[in-house]
């Protein structure tokens, strides 16, 4: 059974026909890439699969459960988590305090326990920490575990978003833009972060990416969405040559 | 109740209506370009009426020189207001400019404790006002068309700057889309300044209304209809003016309605308006015209 | 690490014995005027802190206390006064028969009005917290204007606008500073536990937030009801020291003044309250002299009623314009904070000298 099938959705807001009649469907362990030109409903599509927004047609199909229209929350509880186009951090909040409330779903006390102070909710905290610092160190950022996460360089940040999102404990993660702002070098490391990130923690990743040398470099299968339709899918190089992709793109360089 | 009653709490109706509506055009304007919920709106009418009841019964101006001055008092100090509290914040997290407007809406009332007293002022209602036309069995005192007539002026007198005028079309355009509004070369601040002159000069003119109509001027004389109106606002939809003018005028009636075929209910007529909030921001929080996205969680 | 935090428990627990002792020592000294100011600053830590939860710690612009607060209050007044009281009070509508010879202890009546705030806090917050930050402000002003009016009409069970008198004071310095010291310490874990830091999660992005699994509705209400609550418990103290309520006591007029105290102090920081709420309580008490005549030598400079509530207005205004954070901003006291912030100052004082 695949973890993931987006079964032919379709988003409408009002008029406008954002996503059309889309079927994707992922097993697990891939590492599949969403790409297209701009407005081409990328981030509309992980919306729908994250359940900021219901899909108006179709449904989406998650570890064998129908997550359709499902809060955000709900679906992080399913085993989907994300990164966002423009880090969406908590800025007031340390490094590691996001992380910890990426952990959060999984805390079993109660908000009393936690009020007054019960040893089982210390040794949940406690445990909580230990594996915020883990995922941390994990990323490179034990030293910078108690800075406010508002005040970091861009790169880390997107890498303390990436540990929050990991905090989950996803089964599927979706990354938006991972190496949006990254020069050449950086695209690359972030390459080979990622496909040890899947292959470290048992993950299947969906990302969307505009640098192509990221997307070809890593993802095992590529989808490609033009106006709201997928116009393409399959392994990097079928992509690269199909002419729909190509008169898609036209006029936008890649780094390619 | 006979009909002729029903047709005297009916003109009742619209003249309240036509008063919230005067101040539900300020705060939708406002709300509209700042998104900001103007609480020190109803404080401006406030003022206005103590304003008016100085120039006109203190120092002794004529009702047509003291009035027109009252809404020129009125219009400076939302400007005034604009300028000092709510221009440096406009940066700020919108939670800073909301308790800036409540701070100035206290600052206001205390004030106005101060300066005027809190023991209520009486404003006149000059004799004529007072003369019943009947029609038939149905007896309305002449109050009511004055009001009602003198609201629908300046509803059609600001809808026309709104939507015949270039600045109207400007102050239109920003509480659109004010990035683009901007680079199309619209002066922000002056445009802002315009909708508070506009606006607060509304309000001062539903205060002259208002207290010949109900003659006990308090300092707190303007936090319930203020939000009353704003409540209207939002039941017609926020953003859109005739939204605003059509939800104030409703709830107006509404009120009024309620208490007249309910007398019992009374003491709850406050209610009335903040149920309809409720039901409205649950049910259809774009309102009955459709106005902007209420931002949802 | 945990030797710190042991070190600072050991120290919290110090203080709070010298606090007990200079408590016992001003219940012998005092006299009952500065007793009432020291019951108030705790009083409104009380309710500073109900209203810190949720406006401050999960960034929800709410308005609403002031109905929290009345149905805390009338709730006290109408379980402890006696059926005699009652009598005197309800002379122009009988009391319901329910309540009338109902008369429970000072302790039950405080659960009960905690409980009662706490689920009218539940039915105000569940709808109104599924609105967006601007109307929650309006929609929750709203909710409590409205039971301000239900409180003036419902003469059987308020008494209406003739409020009730005759409430007996337990809430004696012991009682207000107790309540709020278990206040301070249940908020202050809250805050720093990992609901606290969801409730800051939400307070910051809350679709981020939700993205990453955090249940917006039931943290969001969970702030609300224990702010509720709180406010509840100041209510009832209030009428306690007051001896006599009425409902136009808790329009928005005071709602503003409580959020003030949370602003001037830090919206967001319990340390912040707590030293936000006693300075204005006392700032507001110590600018009543503005409001009278005074006397300086020969000249006598003629007071000027509530003057001081416009000097107190025009302190805010300013404070929001220009003191944005208040005075702690989101910081919180910690022994090992204090710490460095003395030793930072002993280190300026051997380079200057």
């Amino acid at each position: 059974m695949s973890l993931l099938k987006v079964d032919h959705v379709t988003m409408q807001f009002g008029g406008l026909t954002a996503v059309s009649d889309l079927f994707v469907e992922m097993e697990r362990g891939e590492l599949v890439g969403l790409i297209g030109p701009n407005g081409a409903g990328k981030t509309t599509v992980f919306n729908m699969i994250s359940g900021v927004y219901t899909p108006t047609k179709g449904r989406v199909i998650f570890d064998g459960a129908d997550i359709t229209g499902k809060k955000p929350d709900r679906a992080a509880a399913a085993g989907i988590s994300r990164t966002f186009q423009n880090a969406r951090l908590f800025t007031g909040l340390s490094v590691v305090d996001n992380v910890m409330v990426g952990q959060h779903l999984r805390l079993k006390s109660s908000p009393l326990a936690a009020m007054v102070g019960l040893p089982s909710y210390k040794r949940e905290e406690q445990a909580m920490y230990d594996r915020s610092m883990a995922l941390l160190e994990r990323l490179g950022l034990t030293n910078l575990a108690q800075r406010k996460a508002g005040g970091l360089p861009y790169g880390p940040q997107r890498r303390v978003e990436i540990a929050r999102a990991l905090a989950t404990q996803p089964k599927l993660l979706l990354l938006d833009e991972p190496a949006a702002g990254m020069n050449a070098e950086e695209a690359k490391d972030l390459m080979a972060f990622i496909r040890g990130v899947r292959d470290e923690f048992g993950l299947t990743i969906f990302l969307v990416e505009h640098q192509m040398r990221v997307v070809m470099g890593i993802c095992e299968r590529i989808l490609v969405l033009d106006h709201g339709e997928k116009i393409c899918e399959g392994c990097p190089s079928d992509v690269q040559n199909n002419p729909q992709v190509i008169q898609a793109y036209l006029g936008v360089t890649t780094n390619a | 109740m006979t009909f002729a009653v029903f047709l005297q709490h009916l003109a009742n109706g619209i003249a309240l209506g036509g008063m919230y509506a005067l101040l539900a055009v300020g705060y939708n304007m406002v709300y509209g370009i700042l998104r900001l919920t103007n609480f020190a709106h109803g404080d401006v009418f406030m003022m206005s009426a103590y304003i008016a009841f100085y120039t006109w019964l203190v120092f002794g101006l004529p009702w047509y020189v003291a009035f027109p001055v009252t809404m020129v008092l009125g219009a400076l100090l939302g400007v005034i207001i604009e300028r000092a509290a709510y221009r440096p914040l406009r940066q700020a997290p919108r939670i800073s400019s909301m308790l800036a407007a409540i701070g100035v809406s206290f600052l206001l009332e205390n004030i106005a404790f101060v300066v005027f007293g809190g023991r209520p002022k009486a404003f006149q209602r000059p004799p004529f006002l007072d003369q019943v036309f009947s029609i038939g069995s149905v007896s309305v005192p002449a109050l009511t068309f004055v009001s009602i007539a003198a609201s629908v002026l300046f509803l059609l007198l600001m809808s026309y700057i709104i939507y015949r005028t270039k600045p109207g079309l400007a102050m239109r355009a920003l509480s659109m889309d004010s990035e683009t509004a901007r680079l199309m070369g619209i002066n922000i601040n002056t445009m802002i300044s315009l909708t508070f002159v506009l606006g607060s000069g509304l309000a001062a003119a539903g205060a002259i209304i208002w207290s010949l109509k109900y003659p006990q001027i308090l300092p707190l004389m303007g936090a319930l209809p203020g939000l009353k109106a704003f409540i209207g606002a939002v039941l017609g939809g926020i953003g859109s003016i005739p939204g605003a003018m059509l939800g104030a005028f409703l709830l107006g009636l509404g009120e009024i309605m309620l208490v007249a075929f309910l007398p019992t209910l009374t003491g709850y007529r406050d209610v009335f308006a903040f149920a309809i909030l409720i039901v409205v921001l649950l049910f259809k929080p774009r309102g009955l015209l459709q106005g902007k996205e209420v931002p949802k969680v | 690490m945990k030797i710190a935090a042991d070190r600072g428990k050991v120290l919290s627990l110090l203080g709070l014995v010298l606090f007990g002792l200079f408590l016992w020592w001003a219940t012998g000294h005092w006299d009952p005027f500065l007793l009432r100011m020291l019951r108030l600053c705790g009083i409104y830590i009380v309710l500073g802190l109900g209203v810190n939860v949720v406006n401050g710690l999960a960034g929800q612009f709410s308005l609403g206390h002031g109905g929290f607060m009345l149905v805390g209050a009338y709730t006290l007044a109408l379980l402890t006064l006696t059926p005699e009281k009652k009598e005197m009070c309800f002379y122009l509508v009988p009391c319901i028969a329910a309540l009338r010879t109902l008369t429970l202890p000072f302790v039950v009546a405080l659960v009960l009005a905690a409980i009662l705030a706490a689920v009218v806090g539940f039915l105000v917050g569940a709808p109104a917290l599924r609105v967006g930050g601007d109307y929650l402000a309006l929609l929750t002003l709203a909710f409590s204007e409205s039971i301000v009016v239900l409180a003036f009409n419902i003469m059987p069970i308020t008494n209406g606008a003739l409020g009730l008198k005759g409430i007996v004071d337990y809430a004696s310095v012991w009682w207000v500073w107790g309540l709020a010291i278990l206040a301070i310490f249940l908020t202050r874990s809250l805050a720093e536990s990992n609901y606290g830091r969801a409730l800051k999660a939400i307070r910051e992005d809350e679709i981020a937030a939700e993205a990453m699994g955090v249940n917006l509705f039931y943290h969001k209400t969970l702030a609300f009801v224990y702010g509720a609550a709180l406010c509840g418990i100041g209510g009832a103290l209030l009428a306690c020291i007051n001896s006599s309520i009425e409902p136009s006591m808790f329009g928005f007029y005071f709602t503003f003044q409580i959020l003030v105290m949370v602003i001037i102090g830090g919206l967001g920081s319990v340390t912040g309250t707590v030293i936000g709420a006693p300075l204005v309580t006392i700032m507001l008490e110590a600018l009543r002299f503005i409001d009278n005549p005074v006397q300086l030598g020969p000249i006598r400079i003629p007071g000027i009623i509530g003057m001081r509530m416009v000097l107190f207005s025009t302190l805010l205004l300013m404070a929001i314009l220009f003191f944005r954070e208040g005075l702690v901003g989101s910081r919180e006291f910690s022994w090992a904070g204090l710490a460095r912030a003395v030793a930072s100052l002993g280190r300026g004082k051997k380079q200057a000298g």
